[in-house]
């Protein structure tokens, strides 16, 4: 399919600006630019059609089945985007006077109680954009604490080796040394490698529960105590809460911060890769530490600031990501207290069902009951006959299903990660594992044919070596490729 | 009660026993019993949809929508073509997550290498990544590209946004660094200032252009210092006005970035917006969060994918220069299908308004009394002196419904006028303020 560019049609573009009514007013030519950018032109109905068939080349949760591990890819409710809509919300410049802003205020703390209670927390902040952002905040909270106290030997984070990317990752962005511990063969953090672990240079240790196995730690109390024992904190990766949420929370487990991400559990669209929301909630003792949640342009920042001296300071401009935090107050006040633990249970009853289903054929990591998620592995079909977790992936794919998460967690090899969510049904997680099982037998059959799929797609498997090789990053103008290095 | 749940009883009775359990809660056996909650939430009880919305409305009826605003300051109000919310506002964009798998997301990867190239267009930079958070957060982000044991100090300019000057400096502190600000002198960096500072030593030094008052500063001379450090310079650019203004590229920046909520996303308070950030091709496997590149299946078909991914978290892990994971990826398609309904003509006019409309503004409001504070040229917005206190200038015209600039102290005023302001929008709100001196 073309590219926007093109398609371009010199003089086509559309008039949406009304024409000025003050005198052109013209910069010198020293400070402008040699050559105008090269944009496209193109009618409004050449480009509507454009991304429609962008569209159509996509695959969202609307599109179907979306078992992607650790991702949450629940439906995403529309009047979510009607609410998020309003214009109450939408134009509201975010340097108004606080005294023209008291709709968005309440919707920030009407959000900030729900979810305090929701996690067993006593304070939020809902300003970081993303879950990663609300990983770094919530570390970041917990350098402050010991930095405040004069603790300067605690210097290293634990991390389970089961645990997401982004978790080591922040842990370094903070400027901590990231240690990583082994999981026990059943899936569990190893209590004694973890004591082993623990010190008077431990920072903090930073868990998913339920883990990325799908498994709730039923150590996690006595986990919790000997990071508080050694004199440690405990961080919660919220990428985990849907099966729990209104059932168990973070805050009696014993974790002293978590974040959250709203594009999860909370329903908000991921809009293919953002913009999401990672609220980040903490334990009083934590609170004088959150981020400044206003901006330092706004009247009284100063005071603001002053009120508040100890904060980490601030990790996004303005109040974050608000029409997101929107959609997720639209939710829990959809769902209230009835709503938000039913849902965590459907999640956990739908995945359970479907690793039922699918142990007819596939090899899942651990036995016996899971949370929202479980992981199978392709370790053995990978040795005898060579079918990868990539080749059931990719066989998914022509199957009109969204493949798992693959190659996650690390410590499963072969990994496929599904996660069916609350919203789907017994018919559709029935027909899901059906294609599932389909899927494994063709590919056990001719293993050959499957490093081939998909077939039934816009383009075969991508050269994903050749493009990291020779990096083509944008289109060239003049229609020769010109290379990164 | 609402809910999205798609199982009735009998299907719960039909998977339960399958599963092998007899109640609900047997499902969560492995949670000890006094971690369970064993109550009801404290939150209000669920709502149908039209309870909720009727809320919501209420809410939001409580914020002030101005009809006129006169304030920037980082976040622009501009007018967006309708086409750009019904493009994003498909199901399949608004709904799929990261586009993992290539066969199935050639329509957003390619959406997001479009994105890539219109912003390479902008910047003069060849590569561009798929969106950071937001501007500030690009700017952290690339002044962390540029950090490492030999280049440890990040100098900014204290002209820059303060929000991204205040994000800069947390990020800094999480990294185990500082940042040093740069004096200004006349609303703009003081260069002399900057010289004295730098040293090899530096790694990287911010200046936006235009500033946070709204003055262009001189990047060629700013770029000229910082080189003979061998360190980098990150410029912050309005997206707007790049159309119009010398290029980071053309100025000898090394890196760009900017917020690119200008580009067809609503004021919305604060978010989401966009940050975007582009670079020389030596800077390439720095940038951080994801890239969209162009190869070929094996059928030969140009395709698109996200690559270069051994730069990202979920690789590298500890390693890892940067976490994040989810961008800004909607908000990269908003702009850029803004872009290409603006076309190159219509950015044009935009950009040239947004400087005509300003710079009349500016004589307006001179004529009445508040005279621009600093000398030098500005693209749409200008700091003023007040003769009277700021807050009287605020409270007069939001009594006409309009939003003042924004008061950065009690005598000074940051303005701001955009292609939606029109020219009897500027005369009202001179003469408003001719009244309140003549009080």
């Amino acid at each position: 399919m073309k590219l926007l560019f093109e398609k371009s049609i010199k003089g086509t573009s559309g008039h949406y600006v009304a024409p000025s009514d003050v005198p052109e007013y013209r910069l010198d030519t020293s400070l402008l630019r040699g050559k105008e950018p090269v944009l496209p032109e193109l009618s409004e109905n050449d480009l509507s059609r454009h991304y429609t068939q962008l569209e159509k080349r996509s695959f969202g949760v609307n599109d179907g089945f979306y078992p992607l591990g650790s991702c949450t890819m629940k439906y995403n409710p529309k009047i979510n985007e009607v609410t998020s809509h309003l214009e109450g919300f939408t134009d509201v410049h975010p340097l108004q006077p606080d005294d023209t802003v008291k709709g968005c205020e309440e919707v920030i703390d009407l959000t900030k109680q729900a979810l305090c209670e929701i996690t067993g927390m006593d304070d939020m902040t809902l300003t970081p954009a993303a879950g990663a952002h609300g990983e770094f905040t919530g570390m970041m909270l917990i350098r402050k604490y010991h930095e405040k106290r004069g603790d300067s030997a605690r210097t290293k984070v634990i991390v389970p080796d089961s645990s997401h990317g982004t978790n080591p990752a922040t842990g370094t962005m903070n400027g901590f040394t990231v240690v990583s511990i082994p999981s026990t063969p059943d899936g569990y953090v190893d209590l004694d490698a973890l004591r082993a672990a623990v010190g008077p240079d431990t920072a903090g240790l930073m868990l998913t529960n339920p883990n990325t196995l799908g498994l709730f730690d039923r150590n996690i109390k006595e986990i919790t105590e000997i990071i508080h024992g050694a004199g440690g904190l405990c961080y919660y990766d919220g990428a985990n809460l849907n099966p729990v949420m209104g059932i168990s929370r973070p805050g009696d487990m014993g974790f002293d911060c978590v974040h959250l991400n709203l594009h999860k559990s909370f329903s908000t669209p991921h809009g293919g890769g953002g913009p999401g929301a990672g609220a980040v909630g903490c334990k009083e003792f934590l609170k004088e530490y959150l981020p400044e949640d206003f901006s330092e342009a706004e009247e009284g920042a100063k005071a603001k600031m002053e009120a508040h001296p100890d904060s980490v300071g601030k990790v996004r401009s303005f109040h974050g990501n608000f029409l997101v935090v929107v959609r997720a107050l639209t939710y829990i006040l959809s769902l209230g207290n009835e709503g938000i633990p039913a849902a965590a249970v459907q999640s956990v009853m739908n995945a359970n069902y479907f690793k039922v289903l699918l142990s007819k054929k596939y090899h899942c990591a651990e036995p016996g009951l899971c949370m929202h998620e479980f992981v199978i592995s392709m370790e053995e079909e990978h040795k005898e006959k060579g079918v990868s977790a990539l080749d059931i992936a990719k066989g998914l794919l022509d199957e009109g299903v969204h493949p798992p998460t693959i190659y996650f967690p690390l410590i499963v090899h072969e990994a496929l990660m599904p996660e069916p969510t609350d919203t789907e049904s017994a018919a559709t997680i029935e027909d899901a594992a059906e294609k599932f099982l389909r899927v494994y037998d063709k590919a056990m059959a001719d293993p050959e044919a499957a490093h081939s799929w998909p077939l039934t797609t816009v383009i075969g498997r991508p050269d994903e070596v050749a493009a990291a090789r020779r990096p083509h990053l944008r289109w060239e103008p003049d229609g020769e490729e010109e290379f990164g290095e | 009660m609402g809910g999205y749940l798609s199982v009735n009883e009998a299907d719960k009775k039909k998977m339960l026993s399958a599963i092998g359990v007899e109640s609900e809660m047997d499902l969560y056996k492995d949670i000890p019993e006094d971690l369970l909650l064993g109550r009801k939430l404290n939150i209000p009880s669920g709502m149908s949809e039209q309870e909720v919305l009727g809320k919501l409305k209420k809410i939001a009826a409580k914020n002030k929508v101005y009809p006129t605003i006169f304030r920037g300051a980082g976040a622009y109000r501009h007018y967006i073509p309708s086409i750009v919310g019904e493009v994003t506002a498909k199901e399949t964009f608004l709904t799929a997550y990261t586009p993992y798998q290539a066969e199935i997301s050639q329509g957003v990867l390619q959406s997001i290498f479009e994105y890539q190239t219109m912003i390479s267009e902008l910047t003069g930079f060849p590569v561009s990544n798929a969106s950071v958070y937001d501007g500030a957060t690009a700017a952290a982000e690339a002044a962390a590209m540029c950090r490492d044991k030999k280049h440890v100090r990040t100098l900014v300019s204290a002209a820059a946004h303060p929000d991204v000057i205040r994000v800069m400096k947390t990020y800094a502190w999480a990294h185990g660094a500082s940042i040093e600000l740069v004096p200004t002198k006349d609303g703009v960096t003081d260069l002399d200032a900057l010289s004295s500072m730098m040293d090899s030593t530096v790694g990287s030094v911010y200046i936006a252009s235009p500033n946070y008052y709204g003055q262009i500063e001189d990047v060629s001379k700013a770029a000229e210092i910082v080189h003979a450090s061998a360190s980098k310079l990150i410029q912050g650019v309005n997206p707007i006005a790049a159309v119009l203004l010398k290029t980071p590229a053309e100025s000898g920046a090394d890196i760009a970035v900017g917020e690119g909520q200008p580009l067809g996303m609503p004021l919305s308070w604060g978010g989401p917006y966009l940050g975007f950030m582009a670079a020389s091709d030596s800077m390439m496997r720095k940038l951080p969060g994801r890239i969209v590149g162009e190869t070929t299946d094996g059928k030969g078909h140009r395709c698109f994918v996200l690559t270069l991914q051994a730069r990202e978290q979920h690789i590298r892990r500890e390693k890892a220069s940067s976490n994040i994971c989810s961008n800004e990826a909607l908000c990269a398609m908003t702009a850029a299908v803004y872009l290409a309904a603006m076309g190159p003509d219509g950015m044009k006019e935009v950009a040239g308004q947004c400087t005509s409309k300003a710079h009349y503004f500016a004589d307006r409001l001179a004529s009445v009394g508040f005279k621009r504070t600093y000398p030098g040229e500005f693209f749409h917005e200008f700091v003023t002196d007040t003769p009277v206190p700021s807050s009287t200038v605020e409270i007069a015209l939001d009594r006409a419904d309009i939003l003042s600039g924004l008061p950065l102290d009690d005598s000074h005023i940051l303005w701001c006028a955009t292609e939606v302001n029109t020219k009897d929008e500027m005369d009202r709100a001179a003469e408003i303020l001719k009244e309140v001196t003549q009080r």
